[in-house]
């Protein structure tokens, strides 16, 4: 005799409530939490090169770099006097809730004012896995396409921020700038979307503002 | 390629479903994917018959519902499915909308059987 049993569970509820409880960590500690996601090669770690040098004084901050198999991206980063800790996935295509609760166990996470997370070069993979962060920034960079957006839907769907990056390698490439936002209008009406290369430096004090204006909010409730 | 790891959670969720009923077996699982889940149903499909082909589960199927994403026009209330292409309000034109289905990733069934 077969039965059927009802179920109404997340495939990643296991994920889900450890992602919870790192939210409720961040937001009672005022933390700000973006979660980089892009391609590899998009340029994750060169903008949180950028962002490092450009940070003000005294903001607190630190990141995690995941990546399937190097330390490379902590020790570009690590340059910049901030704490970087690098999450070797060992195989694995993206970062999950897991891993983030491991790696900041011995962090005290009321000396922070933001963390910053780079994940692994990824478009589809990262998608699926709640870090508890406030917001996923997808990148994409002028070299990539004018498609990506609709090719890879869940991503762009997700993020609250689109950076365009390269844009300084705009004349060398055909690459039509309003189609690309068209299209990731087309997935998501709602993201702000902020044009950068790390080159030239156009572009980084939206996104710098864009970044100060949640550590100030965060911040706001903590005072 | 996270659909392997996607397809060892569901079936530790049938493991822990059958562990409180002892004296019977599972014969499926129904799952209910979203256009903006980020899975591919064949690669799940795929990576769940090669975690249960020769386990204790087989023949254990995977039953995989996909669902499209639908919107609800914040200014006319029309709902409509939508391809990936365009969120345009088909009745009024608005593109002011809110996402109402289309992100599932859910376990919804457990089909189980005396062992
Ligand atoms: N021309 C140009 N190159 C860039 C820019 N940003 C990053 N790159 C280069 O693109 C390559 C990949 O960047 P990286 O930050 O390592 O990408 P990630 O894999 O996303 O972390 C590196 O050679 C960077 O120097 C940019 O704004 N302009
Ligand atoms: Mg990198
Ligand atoms: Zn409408």
């Amino acid at each position: 005799m077969t039965d059927v049993i009802q179920v109404q569970k997340k495939v990643l509820s296991e994920n889900a409530r450890i992602a919870n409880e790192l939210r409720e960590k961040f937001a009672r500690t005022c933390v700000t939490v973006v979660n980089l996601i892009s391609a590899p090669g998009s340029g994750k770690t060169r903008l949180l090169e950028r962002t490092l040098e450009l940070l003000p004084d005294g903001v607190r901050a630190a990141v995690l770099t995941g990546d399937i198999q190097t330390e490379k991206d902590a020790e570009r980063l690590a340059r910049f006097g901030y704490p970087v800790r690098q999450i070797t996935t060992g195989g694995t295509c993206h970062l999950d809730a897991t891993m983030i609760e491991r790696h900041l166990i011995d962090w005290d996470l009321d000396d922070l004012d933001i963390l910053f997370i780079e994940n692994v070069g990824n478009l589809v993979c990262p998608s699926s896995y709640d870090l508890g962060e406030e917001a996923k920034i997808v990148l994409l960079s002028v070299t990539e396409g004018e498609e990506k957006p609709l090719k890879y839907p869940s991503i762009f769907f997700k993020a609250k921020l689109i950076v365009l990056t390269k844009t300084d390698l705009l004349p060398y490439v055909p690459f039509d700038l309003e189609l690309a936002k068209l299209n990731a209008r087309s997935i998501n009406a709602d993201a702000e979307i902020i044009e950068t290369s790390c080159q030239t430096g156009d572009g980084l004090t939206q996104w710098m503002s864009w970044l100060e204006a949640r550590v100030l909010r965060n911040a706001a409730v903590r005072s | 390629m996270h659909e392997l790891s996607i397809a060892s959670s569901i079936i530790e969720t049938v493991r822990g479903e059958i562990a409180s009923r002892p004296g019977r077996r599972a014969t499926a699982v129904g799952v209910r994917i979203g256009a903006l889940a980020a899975i591919d149903a064949d690669a799940l499909r795929f990576g769940f018959d090669a975690i249960v082909k020769d386990s204790d589960l087989e023949p254990l199927r995977i039953d995989i519902e996909q669902i499209d994403r639908r919107q609800r026009c914040l200014d006319c209330s029309t709902e409509f499915e939508t391809d990936r292409y365009t969120l345009t309000c088909p009745a009024c034109g608005s593109l002011r909308g809110a996402c109402i289905a289309g992100e599932e990733l859910d376990i919804t069934f457990i089909e189980v059987e005396e062992a």
